[in-house]
């Protein structure tokens, strides 16, 4: 048995866990504070890693600036998004709802095959090292930096909501929203708000995986694996979405070295969570951390 | 601005200086449910108010239509106006409202049950930019010193104590008006006491006008300065607190029922109206 590989691989899977449970905070933030489910999450990743690479490439912009660029430009695309397309659907059922962001998400597509292409394209080298070893793992330096920023957002989802007067009102809304406006909040700029974090922090981890592997429609498909991860945690928790994307990030590596060293399947790590999915809704249907009065879809 | 009643024509005695007003306003719910029909009262300025009826006269409906939050149970204002403070306000948003200086306790306390007692008065001043807001949260600890110590999420808060919470978090507003509704619902007598001396004390401290929705009238009356009664959306009676403590029907019907019964129309109403209590 190859134990260093394991150790590399269950790495890698906590460090790619903690990225899948960020964009799946994005996903819960969104369903808890305006009950929306976001089928088009994994296209606000991709368009956030376009938007960034288009400005490093086509805007000649150093790479800071294009991040930070990318970040304005995802809170309008959030905004926007909530108040043209959402706000009018506020009220209307839950499956209508959700068809229209399934639309999105396919408009989206199309929208950036178009204008982006549809092959993949890397980013510039963004860093000096291609890789660094800590602790006597070879990690590759985008991974790191994926990992340090995973963990600032979360650190900062966690400060924002515990200590700040907007995380409080946000809070408050997903309490109870006829409570949270007899306190003065604005329900509207709650649910603009949501939306544009969740853009904003979709954009940045698209940058990381389009860092980490390159840019291409493909990415979306994280969009799809955060599933697992907030059945796995219960759809309105945001540290069981966490949880649930790092169990989902371990399992997924955990799988491909059972697979490559012993099955030899060549697929096992793609599906894995899946099954997952599968089996936690059919033992614990509201996720290790969920209420039970939500709504299955 | 639109001061409907200049104090001189009022009645007779003192000026009045009015603060709200409802004028004949008729609410709507699911744009079928007339609920208010032609409501009208006044409140004056740093009194308490009560308005006593039965459940269901339209009570919670009528504070719902002055703080704006109608709109979100699909209730509208379809005739009458509101007016705060010389401006309209009826059919503003509920939180523009709350920063013009109306505060409403919502029926039920509406505590936020996943939160801590602390972060449940920060949110009560969502609204204020001051800086005095830390020393607001002392000030409300010093009246209700139980909830300093209860550090844990609010929903294990006992029923009075977060009654206190919901009456504290409208102080962390500092509202001009605090519209407050049915505060002794489900406590002990012991406790409705103490809601009530914490009412008439916060009005007396800090001015704050109060407009009091209850079912336990002998409780309101004895604070407040002028009453309502409400009957089916509507005003049926209103007078002086004292005038209203005397009143032969009401104290039949509301304050534990003295007189005894003159006729059989009088019994009937009397049946009608127990459900009052
Ligand atoms: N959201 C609503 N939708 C429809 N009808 C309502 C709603 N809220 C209250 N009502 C009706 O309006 C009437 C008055 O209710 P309410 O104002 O709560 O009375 P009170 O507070 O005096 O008990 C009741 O008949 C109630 O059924
Ligand atoms: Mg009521």
């Amino acid at each position: 048995m190859n134990w260093s590989l394991l150790v590399q691989l269950l790495a890698n899977g906590l460090i790619v866990g903690m990225l899948y449970g960020v964009v799946a905070m994005c996903f819960v933030l969104i369903y808890k504070s305006t009950q929306v489910v976001n089928f088009a999450q994994g296209e606000f990743l991709v368009l956030g890693a376009w938007v960034c690479l288009w400005f490093i490439t086509d805007m000649q912009m150093p790479f800071i600036v294009a991040f930070l660029f990318t970040l304005v430009f995802m809170t309008l695309f959030g905004i926007m998004i909530q108040v043209v397309i959402l706000r009018p659907l506020i009220g209307e059922p839950v499956v209508s709802v959700i068809m229209v962001t399934i639309g999105l998400s396919i408009f989206l597509q199309a929208l950036m095959n178009w204008i982006f292409g549809n092959s993949a394209e890397r980013f510039p080298q963004v860093f000096e090292t291609e890789s660094v070893n800590v602790a006597g793992l070879n990690v590759e330096s985008a991974y790191l930096m994926s990992l340090v920023m995973s963990v600032l957002i979360m650190g900062g989802f966690y400060l924002f909501f515990r200590f700040s007067k907007y995380g409080l009102a946000m809070r408050a809304t997903a309490f109870n929203q006829q409570t949270a406006q007899s306190l003065g909040i604005s329900v509207r700029q709650v649910f603009a708000l949501a939306w544009a974090i969740s853009a904003i922090v979709s954009g940045v981890a698209g940058i990381i995986i389009g860092m980490v592997n390159s840019v291409s429609s493909s990415l979306a498909i994280i969009g799809i694996k955060v599933f697992p991860a907030v059945i796995l945690g219960g759809l309105d928790s945001i540290v069981g979405a966490v949880i649930g994307g790092i169990i989902i990030g371990l399992l997924e590596n955990f799988a491909e070295f059972v697979d490559g060293q012993f099955l030899n399947w060549g697929n096992l790590f793609t599906i894995a969570p899946f099954y997952v999915l599968i089996i936690i809704l059919m033992i614990k249907p509201y996720g290790l951390f969920g209420t039970k009065d939500i709504e299955r879809i | 601005m639109l001061q409907t009643v200049p104090a001189s024509s009022e009645k007779a005695d003192a000026p009045k200086d009015t603060i709200l007003s409802v004028d004949n306003i008729e609410v709507v719910y699911n744009e079928y449910v007339l609920v208010l029909r032609g409501l009208s009262l006044t409140v004056e300025r740093g009194s308490i108010t009560a308005l006593l009826g039965a459940n269901g006269a339209g009570k919670s409906t009528t504070l719902k239509a002055i703080s704006g939050l109608l709109k979100s149970e699909d209730g509208e204002i379809t005739r009458g106006s509101i007016t705060f403070d010389g401006q309209i306000i009826s059919h503003q948003e509920p939180e523009r409202t709350v920063r013009s200086g109306i505060f409403q306790v919502m029926e039920g306390r509406r505590i936020i049950q996943d939160m801590t007692v602390l972060e449940n008065l920060k949110l009560g001043a969502f609204t204020r930019s001051d800086g005095g807001v830390k020393d607001d949260i002392d000030l409300v600890y010093s009246y209700f010193p139980r909830l300093k110590e209860r550090t844990g999420l609010a929903g294990y808060l006992s029923g009075g104590e977060q009654q206190m919470l919901a009456i504290g978090r409208a102080m962390m507003a500092r509202p001009k008006l605090i519209l407050m509704d049915e505060p002794s619902m489900g406590l002990s007598p012991l406790l409705v006491k103490e809601v009530f001396g914490i009412i008439k004390r916060l009005n007396e401290d800090f001015g704050v006008t109060i407009l009091l929705v209850e079912q336990n009238a002998a409780m309101a009356l004895a604070c407040a300065r002028h009453g309502y009664i409400m009957e089916n959306g509507k005003i049926v009676l209103d007078g002086p607190a004292e005038e209203l403590r005397e009143n032969e029907d009401i104290k039949e019907f509301y304050l534990g029922g003295s007189g005894e019964r003159k006729s059989f129309k009088n019994i009937k109403s009397f049946k009608r109206r127990k459900r009052w209590l």
